[in-house]
Formats: C-alpha cells, structure tokens, sequence
C-alpha cells in the first residue's frame, strides 16, 4: 500500500522561535510526483484527529536508500502539537508530493519574498535557481528567524525585515521588495509566500513594476487532492479554485484579493 | 485519462486486494440496480472521480454518488469551508459544482470508462429545476438520480424541501415523472422524525432512500470570537455521525418498503455492516476517504470478511438483521 506513505523521520531539530525541522525518508514520493518547488504533503496526525495536515515542503531530492524530504512547521494547534512531539525514527502516515509548485525556469533570477512560517517553501526556489535568487524575508522578531543561513549560501543576497525592528529593516517585507526593484526591475519574477496581507502587498509592488509574480495560497483544507472542495480561493474572474488541487501557487493576478 | 495521470500519479500505487472473502457473494441491488459490491462513494467527498481514480480503479466500487449537481454552474460557500470536530467534519461548501450539462459533456464520459454504477446527485432552486434535471441526466445515461432535498449549506430549496413532508413529495414526484432511472430521494437528520418525510417520499413514488446527509453544526474560534466557517453553520460528517445514522436508517426501514443507502461516518467495514443490519441495502463511504484515500476498498473488505465470518454467503444478507431487544 503506498498510497499511505509510511515516512520515517531521519532528523528532527527545532529552530529559532519553536519552527520544527523534520527530514523524512518518503520512497520514491520525490521521483513520483514533484512538480516544482512549494509542493506539499498531507500527514496524518494521530489517531483522534480526523483530517491530515497539510504542511509545505521545504526541499527534497531523489536519494537513496529512499527518497527524502524536508519540512518545517510551526505548532498552531492539535495536529501539528502531536507531530511536533515525534522523534527520530518514528514514521509517518503521508500522501504526497500533492498541488502544484512554484513555475521557475532554472536559468531564472527571482526575487523570494517570504514571510514567518512561509519562508521555508521560497528554499526550493532558491536551490532551483542555483545561487541566482534574491531573498526578501520577514519574521515578527529576530529570535523568529529561520533559514538565514541556508538562504545565504543558496541566494545571491538575502535581506531581512522584522515587524519590531530587532532584526534588518523595521517593517514589512514589501518595503525592500519595492526597494530593491527600483535598484533592479530585471528580475524574471517574484515568488512570494506568507500571510495573506503580505502576498496582496508583494503582488501589488510586483505588478507595479511589471514584473510577473506567482503567490502561494493558504486555507483550512479537507482531502488535500481536490476531492473535497473546501479549500477554496477566491478568483478575480468570480470562479473558486482549489488551493489543493490547482494551487497552493497561482499566478498573483488571478486572485482576487479584495475579498 | 492525461489529467488523471498527471496529477501526482501513484499509477502504481494501488491499494492492496485484502481478499479472503472470495466465497462472499458481495452483490446487492437497490431498487433494480445491481451493483458488484454494497460500496459507493458518497456525494461531495469524492468529486467526480478523478482525484481518487489516480489512486486506484475506480471500478472496484460498487457505485459513486457524483457531487451535487444544480442546473447552471455554482461557486459555492466562501471560504474557510471547513472545521474540525471530535471525530468529525463541518463543511459549507455550498454545492459548488459545474452544473449539470458541464458534468454531462465532460464528466460523465470519464466515469463511463469504468465499471460502477453512477448515480447523479441533484440539487433545484425550484421543483421544475428538478424536474429538468432529472430529464436531462437520463436521457444521458446515469445509472441513477440522487434528489438531494437536504443541503444544509444553500439558501434557497435544499433543506427546505427535505423537512416539510409535502413539499418533499412534491419533488419526488416531479422527479419520479421525468426520470427514465430509479430515483432515490436524499433526507436530512435535521429533523424531529425522519420517517415522516421517508414515508411522504414513498408514497410519491420515490424507489429509494439515501440517508443521512449532514446534522447541522458550529464551531467558534475562542481566540476571535468568530465562527470558524464564513458561513458560521455547516454540515457535520464523519464517525461522530454514525450512531445517528445507524438509528435513522433503522427507523427508517421500519417504515418504508423501497430500499435504503445507508451512510453517514462509514470508516471501516464494522460501521457499514451496522447500517446493513439497521435495513440499509448498500453502503456510501464519504469523509473517511480525506483520512485514508482507500477507506471505501478497506469498508468493502472489511464488510465481506465480516459476513464471511458469521458464515453468510451474500453480503446481501446482512440488511435488515438487527435483532431489537
């Protein structure tokens, strides 16, 4: 049965402000079904809750013994509580790779606009984009900073934001994100991820400088395949999409972001 | 087929066979609708088949009750659409689907390459719409109509219909009237004595019965004081549904003589064979297909080893059995 991936973890640490780091041995997942960088997985957690937890992927690579892949994870209630308190050697029930990623073209240079929690999917881009890739990435505090490091060694520069001004510029990541295509509006495009209030401001600065720009999308969310139909997004032509099924990345024009 | 391959493609990914009920016989009829095993897949969990069909054969099933359909296109609830319960699901997904001569043009060819019965699920505004849509979809072929009268998440119609006994008639009736398939009608637990509106339906004709659709229910964020649904209320499924289910389906068979697909928090075969003995003839398995994609292949077998073991030869032969104190 590999619909149900039994994954074992193979590493686990936890990181600045409680973000936990798990590396699991996925099978032939990665060979299987990656599409791109921002994909996710679906794992179940427990016995006594009901519905899967989609978490992003942070990278993952073809590899043997088994495939492996990454993923980091706040605790934001139940679900993501019991699977915060897993250990090394322990396995996980996941269905995977699911959704569809970012679209980065290899040779491309992007701007990587993240925010808290959804600063690690934006890794994948930067590995894709093999050291080419600008991050922009924004956390409540410093002692909220994850990934710096990897970042650094991964992008051609990283520049930091912090909503308390502990860390880098005091403010909100759409001011570098402006800053910086003023510098140099040739950048093949902006990837972002995070809260919604900073995905509509990084769309807005992209499409004032016409550069195309691809956000990922968040919601409460059932199946996971497109199944179930609840985890919808709001479209600027006044259809739903599914964020499982036809996101969780979607180009930033096609949402509607007044809703 | 390229769509359903494209997408994450466990193609060889296939939920195990876990037979050993080969002497079980696991056919069932339902209303002169035979089916190879008790086991459909319930309406709104499970699309129109795609996304589970990339995990396994679709024709393993014995039936799929398509999603809601509606006359024109609908977008649904916004969202968030879903919340977690103990041992349950609220959803308000609002009926968001193609509409119904989309699904005939696109949908319906996919499922006819496999080997299950299809049964259209179908939600009106007004009885006509009913009524239209019942003529339509049989003149495409479905298998069977679903009338849902007892959408816990739409304003107009829905729910409506589903708890005033004679406006419920008066739907089966127009279904029944312009349907060349057997119509099975869809009743709420939202109400204070399903057999009421079961018996209404029967006699206006109705060949079947599918129960239960969702109980309604909410949920509060306790940190923002705000419903966790954008609509507020939805409609509860899953386990903590099946008592409920399990006592609806048995009063119910005690009222009517038309067949009864029983569902309602179905995740293993134990939950399936409960609904059979209560008087259901077959079996839809909805929310346990978001935990575990081969929750309806798991609750077939499950139930076959099941009979299997209490020495029946038909699976068939378990409805109705319960024996009250």
């Amino acid at each position: 049965m590999k619909v149900e991936e039994k994954c074992k973890i193979i590493e686990k640490s936890v990181m600045g402000g409680g973000a936990v780091y798990l590396v699991l041995e996925v099978g032939d997942m990665v060979r299987t079904s990656y599409k791109g960088p921002g994909q996710f997985v679906h794992i179940k957690c427990g016995d006594g809750l009901l519905l899967r937890r989609p978490i992003s992927v942070c990278s993952c690579m073809e590899d043997e013994p088994e495939d492996t892949l990454a993923i980091v994870f706040e605790v934001r209630g139940e679900g993501t509580d019991w699977l915060a308190r897993r250990e090394v050697g322990e396995e996980l029930n996941v269905l995977g790779l699911l959704g569809n990623g970012f679209q980065v073209s290899p040779e491309g240079r992007y701007l990587l606009v993240g925010g808290g929690i959804g600063v690690p999917p934006l890794r994948g881009c930067a590995q894709a984009t093999q050291g080419r890739s600008t991050a922009i990435l924004g956390f409540r505090s410093a002692d909220k900073v994850i990934l710096h490091s990897l970042f650094q060694e991964e992008c051609e520069k990283v520049l930091l934001a912090t909503d308390d001004g502990s860390l880098g510029h005091h403010g909100y990541v759409d001011f570098l994100l402006r800053k910086e295509l003023e510098r140099d509006p040739n950048y093949t495009g902006v990837l972002a991820c995070g809260p919604k209030p900073m995905l509509k401001q990084a769309a807005r600065v992209a499409a004032e400088f016409r550069v195309p720009c691809q956000v990922s999308m968040e919601e409460r969310m059932g199946c996971g395949v497109g199944a179930c139909l609840v985890c919808a997004c709001d479209m600027k032509d006044g259809s739903r999409k599914h964020i499982c099924k036809n996101g969780p990345v979607f180009p930033a024009e096609e949402v509607d972001w007044d809703v | 087929m390229s769509e359903r391959k494209a997408f994450f493609l466990p193609v060889e990914r296939e939920c195990p066979d876990l037979h050993g009920s080969e002497q079980v016989d696991q056919r069932v009829s339902l209303a002169g609708m035979t089916m190879k095993n008790p086991i459909v897949a319930a309406s709104g969990t499970f699309g129109f088949g795609h996304e589970y069909g990339a995990f396994y054969d679709l024709s393993q099933l014995g039936g799929i009750c398509v999603k809601g359909l509606t006359a024109c296109r609908r977008e649904g609830n916004p969202a968030p659409r879903i919340a977690e319960t103990p041992m349950g699901i609220l959803n308000s997904v609002g009926l968001q689907n193609p509409g119904v001569d989309e699904f005939i043009a696109a949908e319906l060819p996919f499922l006819r390459q496999f080997d299950l019965r299809i049964i259209a699920n179908i939600s009106g505004n007004t009885p006509e719409e009913y009524g239209e849509m019942c003529e339509k979809l049989s003149d495409a072929g479905v298998d069977m109509i679903e009338v849902n009268i007892s959408c816990p998440n739409v304003k107009a119609g829905g729910l409506a219909y589903g708890t005033r006994p004679e406006m419920a008639a008066e739907v089966t009736a127009i279904a029944k009237a312009h349907s060349t398939v057997p119509v099975m009608v869809k009743l709420s637990p939202n109400v204070t004595d399903v057999t009421e509106i079961a018996q209404a339906v029967e006699g206006a004709g109705a060949d079947a019965l599918s129960l239960i659709n969702t109980l309604r229910g909410m949920r509060i964020d306790v940190r923002t004081g705000r419903p966790i649904l954008k609509m507020n209320t939805g409609g509860l499924s899953g386990p903590a549904v099946l008592p409920v289910a399990i006592r609806m389906v048995w009063e119910t068979a005690q009222k009517v003589k038309i067949p009864i697909l029983g569902m309602g928090g179905v995740s293993k075969g134990s939950d399936a064979a409960e609904l059979m003995l209560a008087g259901a003839s077959a079996v839809a398995v909805g929310t346990a297909c978001f935990a575990d994609p081969c929750a309806p292949l798991k609750v077939r077998d499950e139930l076959a080893a099941l009979a299997g073991r209490r020495g029946l030869r038909r699976v068939a032969d378990l409805t109705g059995q319960v024996q009250p104190w």
